[in-house]
This record gives C-alpha cells, structure tokens and sequence, in this order.
C-alpha cells in the first residue's frame, strides 16, 4: 500500500510549472501578504485577486476543480470567524434570537466576515498551487534561496523521504488494529475494551512508530557516512533565472502592490 | 456453511484506477487449507483484505456463513484472524501478553477469560513463555508466532496469512511450517514460498493480474511447468 | 484540519498582519536560539533522526483511536518530542512539522505559521517541559513520574497552546474573546485527554522497549532551568490572560479601538485623494462590476491561450 495520495505535486508541462521555484515561493508569499493586507469590504480588488489567482490556476493546467476541491479542506476554520455577524456593531440587518439571547447581524459584521473568508480562500488557492506546481525537491532549494538555514532545510529534506513511509506504517498499524477488533458471539458484550484503554493501545502504536524511526535513523545515518557524509550537506546550485522569470516577478509585484494600493486608498 | 470462504465474482478498483481484482470467485471449505499463488500484483494482498472487510469491493463476499458488510464487520473481524506481513506493524504493545490480549479486550471479555485466551493462543505457537517479553526485542521468527498468536486468541474460523514464511530463516520457517500444520483451522494463505506450498497445502490458487487463472491439487497444478512459467512462477525443487 | 482535529493549524486570513508578523518574529527567534543551542552540542547524528522522527510525528498524528459518536482522539506530539529529544531539538522538529504540514498540505496558512509554530512548536514543548520535569521531580525518579508527567505535561500544553490560538484570534479581531477562550479551552481541555493518553502509552512502550531513550534531560543545568522558567512564564501568563480577556473585552476592545484610531488616521489622509482625483470610480457598485468583467475576461483569455497552446504541442507531438 503507498500513500503518493498524499503528495500534492501534479507534474504538467505548464508555464507555472517552469516558474523559477525561488521566485515562485517569494511571489505567493508576498501575494498572500498583500492580500492580508487588504481591507476589509475591498470587492472589488478581492475580484481582482480571485481573478489573477483563478487565471494562473488555469494556466497551471491542474483543472480548477481540483484546486477548488482541495481547498474546501480548510472550510470548516470559518465557523470561528462567525461570532462576528452578530458582535460587530453596525446598521442592523436581522434580529433573530436563540434562547435568552437576542442577536443581530449587522452589515458590518457580514462584511467582515465574507471578507475574511473571501481572503482566506483566495490566499489557500494561492498555496494550494504552491504545492501542487512545484516539486518538494525545488522547494528545499526555495527555501534555502530565502535564507531558511542550512540544518533545517536538511532535516526537512530528510523528513520528506520518510514521510511516505512512515505515514505507510502508521496507515499498517492502524489496519492491523482494524483487523482485530472484532466482536465476540456472547450477547451482552461491550466492545472497545475502554476510553483509556483504547488510548494507549494508541499510544503503543505511536510510540512502536517512533522507536522504529529512532533505530531506522541510525541505520540512515550509517548509509549517509559509508557515502561520505560529514555533517555538511552539500547540494547542486540551481540554474540562473532567467530574465523572463524575473520578468514575471516583477510585473507580479507591481500587480500586487497597484492592487493593495487601489483597496488601502479607497477601502483603508 | 461455517468456517468456509465465498466469494462470487469479486472485483475491486483502488481509487487511483488500477484495477486490482476482476471477478474473482473462490470457495474454501471447513478446514481446508489453500495456498494462495502468483506474481507480485496479482492481486493476492488486496483479495486478502477484502476478507476481513477492511477493503470493500463489488460482488459477493461471504466469511464463516456471515456477509461482509458494514453491519457484520465487528463479527467478521472476530471470525477471520488476519496475519499481515511484516509483524513490526502488528505488536504494538509493550509486551507480548498485551498484543495477544488486543483482541478478546476489544471484544469485551472478562479478564479471566482473556487470561485463559492468551495462554492457549501462546501455547498454540509454542510461545508460552514470552508472555513478559518486549514485542520489539524478538526476533523475525519469534514475532511471526506471537503475530499469529495475537489473531489466534480471538479464536477465529479462518486464519488468513499474508506471505508467512518471508523472511525467515530455515529455521524459524521449519518451526512455522510445523505450527501451521498443527493448526486444525481453515487456512488460506498468499505466498512466494512454492515450497510452503507443496509441503502444507493440498490446494493451490493462482492469481495473475487480478484473476484467479488456475485453482486445484497442488501435487497435479504445480507438475504444469507452462502453467507455472505463463504467471512468474517456479517450480519447487523437490527431491 | 486534514490530518488532525485540533483546531490548532490556523489558516491564513484569520490573523492580522500584526499578529502574524510579531509571531513570525517570535518564532524566528525560538528557532534560531534553538539551532544555537543544538548546533553546541549536536552531532551529524541529529539531522537524520529529526528528520524521521518529524516524519514519524506527522505519521503519528494519523494515529487515531475512537472516543465517542465519531469522532476521535489524535495526537500533535510535541510533549512526545520533548520528553524524548529535549526542548530544543522538539522545537526544530515540530518547526518542521507545521511547516510541512502548511507548504505542501494546507494544513495551516503561510503568513499564519508563525503563529501557528509558535503555539505548537514553541509554546506546546516549553511548557510540556516544564510540566514534565516539574512531576520527575516530584516522583523522585520513580518510573510513575515518566507516565503522569506524560500525560500532565501533554494535556497542559495542547490547553495553553489552544489559550495562545484563541488570543491570536481574538487580538487579530477574527474572533470575540468571549467566546474564542472558552470555546479553544473548552474543546481543548477534552482533546487534550486524548493527546494524554496516545502520549502516556507511547511513553509506557518506549520505557518498556527501550528505556534509554526516557532517560532524564537536563535538569540541573541553568540551559534546563531557563526552559522550565520560560514554559513556567507562557503557562501562567496564558492562563491569567485569557479568563481576563474572555471576561473583560472590553481590554481587547481598546487595544483594537487604539488600532483603529491609527487606521482612521491613515485612512483620512488619503480621503482627500479620490474625491480629488478619481471622482468616477467613487462608485462602489461600478468599481465592482467593472472587477468582475476584468476578471471574467482575463480567465477566458487565459483558458484560450492555454488550449490554444495545448494543441500546438499535440501536433507537434
């Protein structure tokens, strides 16, 4: 059984696939600033950006759908924004109550609140292609670009390799467990064995993870210095941008600080 | 009708589209015990998984008279006693008495009851002793027993074994062969292992992209040398 | 949300930039301190084990066990990290994690992760070390002190953590402090006895397997009791604070009454310019309209020079 279900990298010949990865990780982050940067009840610009985002999604070739399918992931967050309908003073919309309470909805908390989540949409599209355009490999080099220390890009790059794997063994441990637990032919029985119980058989499991990968570690560590491994890592430079990706950044930047301009200016 | 396997044209597709089993039919009688044959894709894994419910299919899949569907699958899982491969991912507990007591816990059993199980399932693969042990310390063979112990104490109709003799030395694999033949429970078991099958199994299946391609007496089917070649087989050097 | 329940992996534009930008700060701070640190002491040894057991956190939060009507109990795994590497290295190690987790599952924003790293990676192992060590003190190095340190430290440290959400929240205006605190402590106290329990029988397997790796940190050191003051100091600043902000909004109020009077002031300033200069697009309606017919033409142009090009390569192909 592999678990590549849950690598989001979608390899396709597309001109965001071929987007320098540094630039690519340095635009979205930035996008995504300059959307959290916006004011609220800014339709027009958040158009715009749905617009832009929506555009490089379909150049992306991924399909929309699948974008917007992976993004309804992170739906349920906006429950906690939802408070602010009836606590953001403001012209009144709806009264409505529950039990004791009498609550309205204002338009100004209904603005806030779309917009939050219109932002939040919009800026989890823009990671959604992160990922799913570029691969892990050149979002190691990324992130050593934007200066992340050597150390950390290492052990993330070694995490990767054993994600799938240990995900693997975790998906075993679990079926394993499915397997048996079954339910007895004497009536009357309670099945689960207990709250407690069944949290630390958990725990066993979680913790036969860990000591695997703990012993597994050591045996990586010897394979890394049979080939000569001494505690620097070392990798391939990457090729030159090219001048029509530092092109794209920076028509990309002016785009994005126009637009923040535009909704700071008549929405700030 | 109990201790027996259906399945009535079974086929299954995983959700990235490769399709894993095409109509696949198998009956197992009471206490028969059946080898399980083939390539590595064939099927034999996913086919095994469809018995305790854990993968779920089209078409008709009956374990020790029960259907396998989501209302009988806390029965079902009582009833076949599944050995996966690798026992690392099967003891997860400290100790071996806890792993082998898993499964008569979760079904509610009086205390007594499971202290009772965990003895017989243990004496039944010759490990009484290591009830105190730490799971992880054994070796390959020793966690293969105390595997098929920790299903053995649910006192299953059917014990299913993916691949048992892998990675086994001879001598641990002589012992399994032993234990195995002792076991009056019906067997079927997926393995590489032709000479497992020849020595304990009077009933070979052989399974090649998905289909069963060949189902009967070990001693005549593994004679068919074309047979063997045509789905990646060997034949057992036996003097 | 996709790979655990905690309501702990923030998505990006539910926090100010204010918010966010101070946290990122913080965690830059945690994680360059902690890279000192360990760069001291470590061996080439430590990158692959961190790096699988990063790995192995992330698989173990996969790990799920039924509690009651659906749903489940799971495991984040710093207190885990903690009691089995120590502080600095379980920073890195759940630094990597929740970087992961936001870059390439969305599991967590970008601009948010350094909230989210700081409640998870920084604050979730400082004051699980300070529990932990706080009980094997107590327990006078009886192996019971292993277990309940366990689970006290891991149940405390998903509550403060979630303390230390709800406050981002309420700070960032996203959510009333009223309800953020209760509804994140309320929750968390009960998923915490999950984290407890996955925490206390991984760290019963590991004693049993291989005590070693349970063996006792860094105590008497000043390095450890800087750690233990620090976990000591979130713990009982988040603890005050937010019953304090929950009960009285009012506080949270005038810091966003303060905030808003600085937006009132920039906004003004710029009042001026578009009755001045751009008298036609003062038309909101218009202004978004006129958005919605931009964007609508740009996908279409796009979606065409895509299918357009597509072509080219299959007969040239």
């Amino acid at each position: 059984m592999h678990v590549h279900f849950l690598d989001p990298y979608r390899h396709r010949l597309s001109p965001i696939h071929a987007f320098d990865p540094r630039l690519k990780l340095v635009l979205v982050l930035i996008f995504i600033f300059t959307n959290a940067l916006l004011p609220v009840g800014a339709w027009p610009v958040y158009i715009v950006m749905f617009s832009l985002i929506l555009a490089v999604e379909i150049l992306s070739e991924l399909g929309v759908t699948y974008v917007l399918k992976r993004s309804i992931l992170a739906l349920p967050f906006v429950l906690a924004a939802l408070p602010l309908l009836v606590t953001v003073p403001g012209v009144v919309l709806l009264n409505f109550s529950i039990g004791a309470w009498d609550l309205s909805i204002s338009q100004e908390g209904l603005q806030r609140f779309i917009s939050i989540t219109l932002k939040s949409w919009i800026s989890l599209q823009a990671a959604i292609l992160l990922a799913s355009t570029t691969t892990f490999p050149n979002l190691l080099v990324a992130m050593r670009a934007i200066k992340i220390p050597r150390l950390l890009v290492s052990v993330f790059g070694l995490m990767w390799r054993y994600l799938f794997v240990l995900v693997d063994e975790a998906l075993r441990l679990m079926r394993a467990r499915t397997a048996r637990s079954g339910q007895s032919e004497l009536p009357g029985l309670k099945t689960g064995g207990g709250l407690a119980w069944r949290g630390r058989v958990t725990g066993g499991m979680a913790g036969s993870l860990f000591l695997r990968g703990f012993e597994r570690s050591d045996r990586i560590y010897m394979a890394m210095v049979a080939r000569g491994y001494d505690g620097e890592v070392r990798a391939f430079s990457m090729p030159k941008i090219s001048p029509v990706d530092w092109l794209v950044l920076g028509v990309g930047l002016a785009l994005l600080g126009l637009l923040l301009g535009v909704g700071l200016i008549f929405w700030g | 009708m109990h201790h027996s396997v259906e399945i009535e044209g079974l086929s299954f597709s995983y959700p990235d589209g490769h399709v894993a089993l095409r109509e696949v039919s198998l009956h197992i009688q009471p206490c028969e015990k059946v080898a399980l044959v083939g390539p590595n894709g064939a099927g034999k894994s996913t086919l095994l998984l469809h018995l305790n419910g854990i993968l779920t299919g089209q078409g008709k899949v009956k374990v020790a008279g029960l259907e396998v569907k989501p209302a009988n699958l806390g029965r079902v899982r009582a009833s076949v006693g599944l050995v996966f491969q690798s026992p690392d991912d099967q003891l997860f507990s400290p100790t071996v008495f806890e792993d082998v007591a898993f499964g008569p816990i979760y079904q509610g059993l009086p205390e007594s009851e499971v202290r009772l199980r965990v003895e017989e399932a243990l004496a039944a693969v010759h490990m009484l002793d290591y009830a105190g042990r730490v799971s992880h310390h054994l070796s390959v063979g020793e966690k293969k027993r105390i595997a098929i112990a920790t299903v053995l104490s649910m006192k299953p109709e059917i014990l299913v074994l993916d691949e048992p003799t892998a990675g086994l030395d001879p001598r641990a694999r002589r012992s399994l062969i032993h234990l195995l033949d002792e076991l009056p429970i019906t067997m079927l078991a997926s393995t590489h292992d032709m000479l497992l099958v020849s020595e304990l199994f009077p009933r070979v299946v052989v399974m090649d992209e998905g289909r069963i391609v060949a189902d009967g007496p070990t001693r005549k089917l593994l004679q068919d040398a074309a047979l063997l070649e045509a789905h990646g087989l060997e034949r057992p050097c036996v003097n | 949300m996709l790979l655990s329940p905690a309501v702990m992996h923030i998505p990006d534009g539910f926090l100010s930039v204010l918010v966010s930008v101070v946290f990122w700060a913080l965690s830059i701070l945690a994680i360059g301190y902690s890279l000192r640190r360990l760069g001291k002491e470590m061996d080439e040894r430590q990158v692959p084990m961190m790096g699988v057991l990063a790995a192995a956190i992330f698989a173990g939060q996969m790990l799920n066990f039924a509690v009651a009507g659906g749903t489940s109990g799971h495991l984040l795994g710093a207190t885990l990290a903690t009691v089995l590497l120590g502080p600095w290295a379980a920073v890195l190690v759940m630094t990597c994690v929740v970087g992961i987790q936001a870059l390439v599952f969305q599991d967590g924003g970008l601009l948010a992760m350094g909230a989210n790293i700081f409640n998870m990676g920084v604050i979730g192992v400082f004051v699980a070390y300070t529990v932990y060590q706080t009980v094997q003190k107590l327990a006078r190095g009886k192996s019971w002190g292993i277990f309940v340190g366990g689970f006290a430290a891991a149940w405390l440290s998903i509550v403060i953590a979630a303390l230390a959400a709800a406050l981002q929240l309420a700070l960032s205006g996203t959510s009333p402090a009223n309800i953020a605190v209760p509804a994140m402590a309320g929750i968390h106290a009960i998923i915490g006895i999950g984290e407890g329990l996955i925490t206390l029988g991984a760290l019963a397997f590991i004693a049993a397997t291989r005590p070693d790796l349970v063996k006792k940190r860094e105590t008497g050191t000043a390095q450890g009791k800087l750690v233990w003051i620090v976990g000591l100091v979130i713990a009982l600043f988040l603890a005050i604070a937010s019953p304090l902000a929950s009960s009285h909004p009012d506080g949270l109020e005038w810091v966003a009454e303060q905030k808003g009077y600085l937006d009132a002031a920039q906004g003004s300033v710029y009042q001026i310019i578009p009755d001045y200069l751009f008298p036609g697009v003062k038309n909101e309606s218009l202004a978004t309209i006129l958005a919605g017919i931009f964007g609508i033409i740009l996908a279409f142009g796009v979606a065409l020079g895509v299918a357009y090009s597509r072509r080219k390569r299959q007969m040239k192909a």
